[in-house]
């Protein structure tokens, strides 16, 4: 075997290692990876997400798990010794390469204005850098000086709007300072800057264009730095992010040339001068250019493994197109975006007031794409960028113009990149779908495409859509529609029978998928359309799930599990004994769940309705533990006992859940709420969860634990509790709209079209106008709101459904019995022998 | 010439008591029997006993009909049995008895011998 040594665990080095070991199979390649830093490579493209969790586990990169890899971290290389053909590391260790790549990628430029090294001064490139920033921002807060606390950043490119995003969300007020007269100035044009910078402002950053960093000086505690036409701005924290230069010491030193601005000098084969040494990603000056992006580096990547095994690839040339969202604005660049190719004419459309420019850049007969800027709307991306270099479709103004209509899929060139990031073809994917891939999750797992940075998701869709694959969105045999489609017929027909649903717009009987789908839809539309109406009144009652239509979790041996509701998991001495004594005097087996309550469980279906007596009597009502509802919002003590505690976690979660409880949806919802960021309620790990900080709460969304757990993500932050209250209710009424038959929100939210900046525009910034809407419906659902298993304890007829055999209801069923263990019941056939079962009869591994 | 078997009915409820599309479960000569009444108003009569989980629950199913037979899903794991012969369309290997069903004046009486 020989071995290749890796200097530089980062994308591009990782790429090459995942290409290499996947390639090849005939294992004459041992892989050596040298990193300088302490953890394996990570989404650094993703940095900016870091200050959301603090996590940086949710940055990590799928690892690499193979016999022939040597991860070796904290270790960089210092030295190449090319006669010898070994690089020596820091620590000492010496390794003799038959092959040597490297992939040290780049480090941020500081300009050498007087002070840019005062403590305060950071870059952003690594968590590290992160933690450090966040370190001075907390030390910032805490003074007690006046004003806000601010911070400024230096370079107003795509990664110094990240920065200021980042800072703003440390608390900070963010100014950026770029030199260039506008934003962005490497991908967009003046008036695409221009509206960006109306954007940008509009979110609370200040920014300077036009202005060089003159000097940062040491200012009582605080610092101040000099802009060039006089400007002074007091400062916390300054960031540098004015640029990349490449790591190219290591080459430097062995001897090996430079490009003319720096970078390792590479061919297209991404191989140096000398053989056996090869530079990929940011730190390769291919042919003498060095690429800031990562897609260019994985190609890098690409060629290197497929030379290194004996193939003759080269560098493709790089697409430099990128799409950035920072707090819901849109910004997008392809192709030739300054128009800089010999005749290139440009088409705009700018409209400041809908806050919406494109421009396009045309060949000289106006017919080939050459490339584009987006701001504002960058909807079209997907499909422009990858029309790049073919005939236009349609004429150019009316692509860009907002009544232009969607460009057609099928008018793709077969050469076309669907997705940049893995340099996909629109030829690929079709090979791909011919073979089977029939989904977009498919086209992922076979081609890649979609894996990166998810801009192109909604191209393959309409790809798919392209060559004919229906995405079959039918509920079941009943119903061609999906469940949002169902239920936006119910809401506009104000249809209140599964009967007349299924005559009216489906077939046959339904089955037990379809009909508590409309039971629910029903159920969540009850308080708008039949107020005061029960899941169980009439034809409803067929409808139910066997949970609801006992109102109780059924159980493997056929009896029930009865759940209580205590809010927030805040419960009374006097209420506890009444559990106690309820489980005692029925036989009930007790255990304390996972959701901060307590599940009494063996409950015979003619026995649920004598407990539920005493219960009620007692004050306590349904859980909803066996709906497709809110189950528990949980909650952390908080200030009223916690040392550490900013709010009153419990007194929020218990109004969170009185005002839920009942709420039927999709799937169910859980919820949490932690009093300050230790988060000892779980709040991430729920379709809702709030975290408290010292001036509100921050909401995250679409968390879920279970079969695939997913952290929630951060959808605003500092609210009051109004703002955060309101919220939340668009939030889960709009998932009850338009989610997807039991589809909690984690899935939904991944597969919503836009993804968390949409739902943010939709449920914030009211970009669809339906808030009225979902505000209305919630106040009707809360305000219709009552207890299930009172109205049943209410009503006789169905009362009488809770027997055991019609014709004889006292006999309790023969078939039920019970052992003792650990001194409580339990089924008695229990243990023999039956598999353990978690869904259905057989666990679809993957599929969902 | 063995003693000759005499059909015995019991009777299990009133017709107008069976919700349409919703089981009952009723005891009949020590066994639990699963009792239906479609939609069109059609009844049917089946083993209490889901063979897959052995609790004593069909009549708890949701009842409806694939390709136009009328069915009934275990609540337990959901597999369907087609109402009119008890046979699991799911895996036609696995079956559960029927029983006759008949109204005598507006009772429903199930046969079991
Ligand atoms: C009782 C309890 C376990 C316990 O003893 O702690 C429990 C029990 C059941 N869980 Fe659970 N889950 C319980 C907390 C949880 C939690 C923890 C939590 O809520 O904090 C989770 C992970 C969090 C999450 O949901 O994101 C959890 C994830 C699941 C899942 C997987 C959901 C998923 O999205 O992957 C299922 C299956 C499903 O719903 O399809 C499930 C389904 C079930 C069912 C309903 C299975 C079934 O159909 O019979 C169990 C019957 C409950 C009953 O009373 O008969 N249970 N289950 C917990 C009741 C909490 C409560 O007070 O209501
Ligand atoms: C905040 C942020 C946002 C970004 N956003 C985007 C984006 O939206 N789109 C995009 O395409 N790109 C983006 N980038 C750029 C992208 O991250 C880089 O292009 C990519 O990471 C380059 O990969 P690389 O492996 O060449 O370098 P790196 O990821 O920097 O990895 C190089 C690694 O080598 C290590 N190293 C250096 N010297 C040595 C040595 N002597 N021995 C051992 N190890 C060494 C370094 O510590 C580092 O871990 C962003 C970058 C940042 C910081
Ligand atoms: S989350 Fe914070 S406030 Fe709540 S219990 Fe934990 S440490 Fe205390
Ligand atoms: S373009 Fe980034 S994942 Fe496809």
């Amino acid at each position: 075997m020989r071995t290749v040594v890796v200097a530089g665990h980062g994308m591009v080095g990782h790429r090459l290692v995942e290409a290499l070991t996947g390639r090849d199979v005939q294992r004459h390649w041992r892989i050596v990876v040298l990193a300088e830093e302490i953890r394996p490579a990570y989404d650094r493209v993703a940095l900016s997400s870091y200050v959301d969790s603090w996590d940086a586990e949710a940055l990590a990169l799928p690892a690499i798990q193979d016999d022939r890899v040597e991860l070796r971290l904290g270790d960089p290389c210092v030295r190449i010794d090319r006669r010898k053909r070994t690089v020596h590391t820091v620590s000492g260790y010496r390794v003799a390469y038959d092959a040597l790549v490297l992939a040290t990628g780049s480090a941020p430029f500081v300009p050498p204005v007087p002070g840019h090294d005062l403590p305060g001064c950071y870059v952003y490139r690594t968590p590290e850098d992160l933690d450090a920033i966040r370190a001075a921002a907390q030390r910032a807060m805490r003074t007690t000086a006046l004003g806000r606390r601010s911070g400024v950043v230096v370079g107003g490119g795509l990664l110094g709007l990240e920065a200021a995003y980042a800072l703003r969300q440390l608390g900070l007020s963010p100014h950026v300072v770029e030199i260039a007269p506008h934003l962005m100035p490497m991908q967009v044009d003046e008036g695409g800057g221009a509206l960006l910078r109306r954007f940008i402002e509009g979110l609370g950053v200040r920014v300077y264009c036009g202005q060089a960093t003159t000097a940062i000086e040491p200012d009582r505690g605080r610092m101040l730095v000099r802009l060039s036409d006089g400007t002074e701005l007091d400062t916390d924290v300054v960031v540098f992010s004015a640029g990349v230069r490449p790591r190219d010491t290591l080459a430097r030193d062995a001897g090996l040339p430079l490009g003319e601005r720096g970078g390792v000098l590479v061919d297209v084969c991404c191989r140096t001068c000398d053989g056996d040494i090869w530079a990929i990603g940011e730190c390769a000056a291919i042919e003498g250019r060095c690429y800031g992006l990562v897609a260019p580096g994985y190609a890098m990547a690409e060629v290197v493994a497929d030379r290194l095994l004996g193939g003759n690839a080269t560098f493709p040339g790089a697409d430099t197109s990128t799409k950035l969202k920072l707090l819901g604005v849109d910004v997008a660049s392809f192709g030739d975006a300054h128009g800089r190719a010999q005749g290139a004419l440009e088409v705009v459309h700018n409209d400041p007031v809908a806050g919406r420019y494109a421009k396009l850049v045309v060949s000289d007969d106006a017919r080939t794409l050459l490339g584009g800027v987006l701001v504002g709307d960058a909807t079209a991306y997907g499909t422009l960028r990858a029309l790049v270099g073919a005939e236009l479709p349609a004429d150019p103004g009316a692509l860009i113009s907002p009544s232009g209509g969607e460009l057609d899929a099928s008018a793709l060139p077969a050469g076309a990149q669907v997705c940049t990031c893995h340099a996909v073809t629109v030829e690929t994917i079709g090979a791909a779908v011919q073979e089977g891939a029939r989904t977009v999750p498919a086209l992922k797992e076979c081609t890649k495409a979609g894996t990166g940075c998810g801009s192109c998701v909604p191209m393959l869709k309409k790809l798919l859509a392209a060559q004919g694959v229906e995405q079959s969105k039918a509920l079941c045999e009943h119903f061609s529609h999906s469940r949002a489609e169902l239920f936006e017929i119910v809401a506009a027909t104000r249809i209140t029978t599964f009967s007349e649903l299924v005559a009216k717009h489906g077939t046959g009987r339904g089955c037990d998928i379809c009909k508590p789908a409309v039971a629910s839809i029903l159920a969540s539309l009850s308080a708008l359309l039949s107020p005061g109406s029960h899941i169980l009144d009439g034809e409803q009652a067929a409808l139910q799930d066997t949970n609801d239509h006992f109102l109780a979790n059924l159980q493997r041996n056929g009896t029930y599990s009865v759940i209580p509701r205590i809010p927030g998991g805040e419960i009374t001495p006097e209420k506890l004994i009444v559990l106690g004594e309820v489980a005692r005097d029925f036989g009930l087996y007790t255990k304390i769940t996972g959701g901060q309550r307590i599940d009494l469980f063996g409950a015979r279906v003619e026995q649920l309705p004598a407990i539920w007596r005493r219960l009620v009597d007692a004050g306590f009502e349904s859980g909803h533990a066996y709906g497709k509802a809110l189950r528990t919002v949980k909650s952390c003590v908080g200030t009223d006992w916690c040392r550490y505690g900013v709010q009153d976690s419990v007194g929020l979660a218990i109004s969170l859940e009185l005002r839920y409880r009942g709420l039927r949806a999709p799937h169910k919802v859980k919820a949490a709420v932690s009093g300050c960021a230790r988060e000892c309620a779980e709040a991430r790990g729920k379709d809702f969860g709030v975290i408290a900080t010292e001036t509100g709460w921050n909401l995250y969304v679409g968390g879920n634990g279970g079969f695939r757990p997913r952290h929630a993500e951060l959808l605003i932050s500092d609210l009051d509790t109004e703002t955060l209250v309101r919220t939340i209710d668009r939030f889960l009424m709009f998932y009850v709209r338009t989610a997807d038959r039991l589809q909690r929100t984690a899935s939904w939210l991944e597969e919503l079209e836009g993804g968390l900046d949409h739902l943010r525009d939709v449920i914030v910034h009211d970009s669809l106008g339906i808030c009225a809407e979902l505000d209305a419906a919630m106040e009707a659902h809360v305000a219709g709101y009552s207890d299930e298993w009172r109205g049943v304890l209410e009503d006789p007829d169905k009362l009488a459904r809770f027997t055991s055999f019609v014709n004889a209801p006292g006999v309790p069923d023969p078939s039920i019995e019970f052992v003792q263990e650990r001194g409580q019941p339990t089924p008695a056939h229990r243990r023999d022998g039956q598999p353990v079962l978690i869904a259905g009869s057989k666990l679809a591994v993957g599929a969902r | 010439m063995t003693a000759p078997v005499r059909a015995h009915w019991t009777a299990v409820c009133r017709y107008d008591d069976l919700i349409p599309e919703r089981g009952v479960a009723a005891l009949v000569d020590g066994r639990a029997v699963a009792v239906f009444r479609t939609h069109e108003g059609a009844l049917h009569a089946l083993s209490n006993l889901d063979p897959f989980s052995r609790a004593s629950v069909l009549s708890r199913g949701i009842v409806g009909d694939r390709g136009g037979r009328a069915t009934v899903a275990s609540p337990v794991y959901k597999q369907v049995f087609e109402l009119a012969t008890g046979v699991c369309l799911d895996d036609p290997s696995v079956s559960v008895s029927t029983y006759p069903v008949r109204v005598v004046n507006g009772v429903v009486e199930v046969c079991s011998s």
